[in-house]
């Protein structure tokens, strides 16, 4: 395979992923901006961070208003975040590699472009906002979907998996940063008297409000959110089940390359440690601190894989 | 009238043997029936992404090519003849392009002017005594052919350098059997579907020799942006090669190199579908920013094949076209078995002289124009229109040639106004390697615009399904 190849594979899947799980974000914020707050462009705020997006929106927007905080995630060309540039650009790989994916793929891809492309922030009102969220998390499951069902399992899995799975890891990541660091009063110990609506739109935003309930059968305590998203296997968008996915594609590449590359040692550091770790371990190093490590080996990861592969070659 | 590939010529409207089936077909259609039948053609299209051209950055909307679901339809018997003519004019110009790239002898023979040869921009003087395997240049060769009589077919083009269309073949036949499976049944459709694996198998058969592994085969695209980018990323994936970019591709002391996952992989066969003066920039164009630096030198050495071989474009050229029965005859000591359009070369004071009193009647061309554009079709062309291109003829006869116009057969067409006869031309693909390979069918393309005849996609022409009967 081309490292071309692999290069625009793993970032269609990343933009894909990344389109949900901004639509997702956006889902969250939407809906704690209608409940009655006394600082509701706090809310907004934090959303931009968990999107990584807060410092390119206060170069070029005054305030943190519901529409243009919206706008901006969704429509803004200039924000290569914004659901309209995944989409585009997740298309745009797809497109660059009609040989790598196969039909369907590239129908899911294409079918949900065009449909977003033709929504655009003046015709979408804003109680047509939920429903423009749920078709862009529907446009995403219909994609993986495809993907899960139709591709052959080889790099060209292996290559997407990483990319879906490393997006996926870092967005969880940073929602519980955000939300630990910015939303936690600073005297107030963790565990203590937490609004649970905030606790509630964090479990919401990795689609985990209902099977949390069935994990752990009591109220929403912030270890064991913290415990579910971080260390939990059986939650799909938690780290460790990120990093066994990650794991597994890395050795399936190394199993069908005949070759041990550097970054399957960090993966694989990375997940036994999460294997290891409990959360009065974690809370006890500081869980902000845990996540700030994550997120950057998660980023050197990519970047390894990136080298190891010669994605640029 | 013109020639009607049902119905034949005058008044009778009796149906032609190889299309009885398909017009009993046709007469159980009613005309609504026919319009969700080319509806569904449609749909099924775009699903595919069988789509050319235009992607602007916010260009969501991919053009198709209309299909017409009426097919095309030759009998074996035509085809036997279609198939030894084009075999015939195949090998003539690929010992041609061999010759003058040698020991040019047609030229010293007097056979063919050494000037239109020598000057000519298609033809490059880096590959003189250059020996591509088998001593094959063109390996890829689409014939445009049009059809005027029962038994008159005319070449009006060889494409020798990287003809397209051939992906519009394949999918066509997809639909069709899609849409009208019992048309199949009631015809023997010689099948085209094997059409990958041979061009697979010619590429390979065209490999550097004593290599001691399976051909590396790639498909070369200019990219994305290209119209014909759908066909490319089509071909590498029914034959199971990469689709590479020149930037993908790298030249080190042992070869041609991809840049894959694992690290540089060695390239045997390049299927080029870039021009030739972009493929190498140390070789042919410096200022060229796409072109793999070093690829040309490679290939002289042997150590991959370019298919097709660079220079293979002074084949088709329309000044050369004019020779190819002598050429044919030259080499193989026949007469040409398909004819050539007679043709006026305003290059020739006598011939202009000709051309320039027949405007009205003549169908002028650019020597080296493609695609339907910089032509003047006399008998459809305004007064104005036609002195305005006897001004640019005049002012520079060499880029001119003439020819009658040729009407066209006709096939009927599901159009707005119903089942309608429209103007085909037909463009078989053949290979060349080993051996050759002659697809049973080919690219018909339709002139979808009541009496015109100009069936290039770009202007409005369309595409048909094309059989070939088996006896």
């Amino acid at each position: 395979m081309l490292g071309r190849t692999a290069n625009d594979l793993f970032w269609m899947a990343r933009y894909m992923e990344r389109a949900e799980n901004m639509a997702r974000l956006l889902e969250v914020g939407h809906r704690l901006s209608l409940l009655p707050h006394e600082d509701g462009g706090q809310e907004w705020r934090s959303t931009l961070q968990s999107a990584g997006c807060e410092a390119s929106y206060i170069a070029s927007h005054d305030t943190f208003e519901t529409r243009e905080v919206v706008d901006y995630l969704l429509f803004d060309k200039s924000n290569p975040s914004s659901v309209y540039c995944c989409l585009s650009t997740a298309r745009r790989n797809g497109r660059a590699q009609r040989t790598a994916i196969t039909r369907e793929m590239w129908e899911s891809l294409n079918g949900a472009w065009i449909e977003f492309s033709r929504s655009a922030s003046e015709n979408v009102a804003s109680d047509a906002l939920p429903a423009l969220f749920d078709r862009i998390r529907d446009r995403s499951a219909l994609f993986r979907g495809a993907l899960l069902n139709t591709i052959l399992r080889n790099d060209t899995f292996y290559f997407t998996q990483l990319g879906t799975f490393l997006e996926r890891a870092d967005n969880t990541a940073r929602i519980l940063d955000v939300k630990y660091y910015v939303l936690l009063p600073q005297n107030e110990l963790v565990g203590g008297g937490l609004d649970s609506a905030q606790w509630a739109a964090m479990l919401r935003s990795v689609s985990a409000h209902r099977s949390f309930r069935w994990v752990y059968r009591d109220a929403f305590k912030p270890w064991h959110i913290a415990d579910f998203l971080i260390l939990n296997p059986q939650m799909p968008r938690s780290l460790h089940s990120c990093y066994a996915e990650i794991m597994q594609a890395l050795s399936g590449l190394s199993q069908s390359y005949g070759l041990e590359t550097s970054c399957q040692a960090l993966a694989g550091t990375m997940l036994s440690r999460l294997k290891m770790l409990d959360m009065p371990g974690i809370f006890q190093a500081g869980l902000h601190e845990f996540l700030r490590d994550f997120i950057s080996d998660n980023s050197r990861l990519a970047y390894e894989i990136a080298a190891a592969y010669h994605f640029n070659d | 009238m013109a020639f009607d590939e049902m119905h034949g010529r005058g008044r009778s409207r009796r149906c032609r043997t190889p299309y009885r089936a398909m017009a009993t077909w046709l007469d159980g259609q009613t005309s609504e029936q026919l319009t969700t039948r080319r509806q569904q053609a449609e749909a099924l299209f775009h699903r595919t992404g069988i789509t050319f051209a235009v992607y602007g950055t916010e260009e969501a909307e991919e053009r198709l090519i209309p299909f017409d679901i009426i097919p095309r339809v030759l009998s074996a018997a035509e085809w036997r003849r279609l198939a030894a003519g084009i075999e015939q004019r195949v090998r003539a110009l690929n010992a041609f392009m061999y010759d003058i790239y040698h020991r040019q002898e047609i030229l010293r023979a007097g056979r063919v002017p050494a000037d239109i040869v020598i000057q000519n921009a298609a033809f490059l003087p880096e590959m003189l005594n250059v020996d591509p395997p088998r001593g094959i240049y063109s390996h890829i060769i689409g014939v445009d052919l049009v059809r005027t009589a029962e038994n008159e077919f005319f070449v009006l083009e060889d494409n020798t350098r990287t003809p397209s269309g051939v992906s519009y073949m394949l999918e066509n036949r997809e639909t069709m059997m899609h849409m009208a499976p019992d048309l199949f049944s009631r015809n023997r459709v010689a099948p085209v579907e094997q059409y990958p694996e041979e061009l697979r198998a010619t590429l390979e058969s065209v490999a550097p020799a004593g290599l001691d592994r399976d051909p590396v085969i790639v498909v070369l695209t200019p990219g994305e942006h290209n119209s014909a980018y759908f066909e490319h990323s089509f071909l590498a994936d029914r034959m199971g090669v990469e689709l590479v970019e020149a930037h993908d591709l790298v030249s080190t002391e042992t070869g041609v190199m991809m840049k894959t996952t694992q690290g540089l992989r060695q390239v045997d066969v390049v299927y080029r579908r870039i021009d030739d003066s972009f493929l190498d920039p140390l070789a042919f164009r410096p200022d060229s920013v796409i072109g793999v630096p070093g690829l040309f030198e490679h290939y002289r050495a042997g150590r991959v094949t370019i298919v097709n071989a660079p220079g293979s474009g002074i084949a088709d050229d329309k000044s050369i076209y004019t020779y190819v029965p002598e050429i044919i005859e030259f080499y193989t000591g026949r007469p040409s078995i398909l004819k050539n359009v007679l043709t006026w070369r305003c290059r020739r004071p006598d011939d202009l002289a000709y051309v320039l009193e027949h405007l009205p009647e003549l169908v002028v061309k650019e020597v080296h124009g493609s695609g339907g554009y910089g032509m003047l079709i006399g008998p459809t062309s305004s007064r104005a229109q036609i002195e305005a291109f006897r001004a640019k003829v005049v002012a520079d006869p060499a880029r001119y040639i003439a020819q009658p116009t040729l009407e066209l057969s006709t096939c009927p067409t599901v159009t707005d106004e119903g089942v309608a006869p429209r103007h085909v031309d037909l463009r078989p693909f053949v290979l060349l390697g080993d051996r050759m390979r002659l697809a049973p069918g080919g690219l018909t393309r339709v002139a979808l615009k009541k009496g015109s005849l100009v069936v290039n996609s770009s202007q409005g022409g369309g595409t048909k399904d094309t059989w070939v009967l088996e006896d």
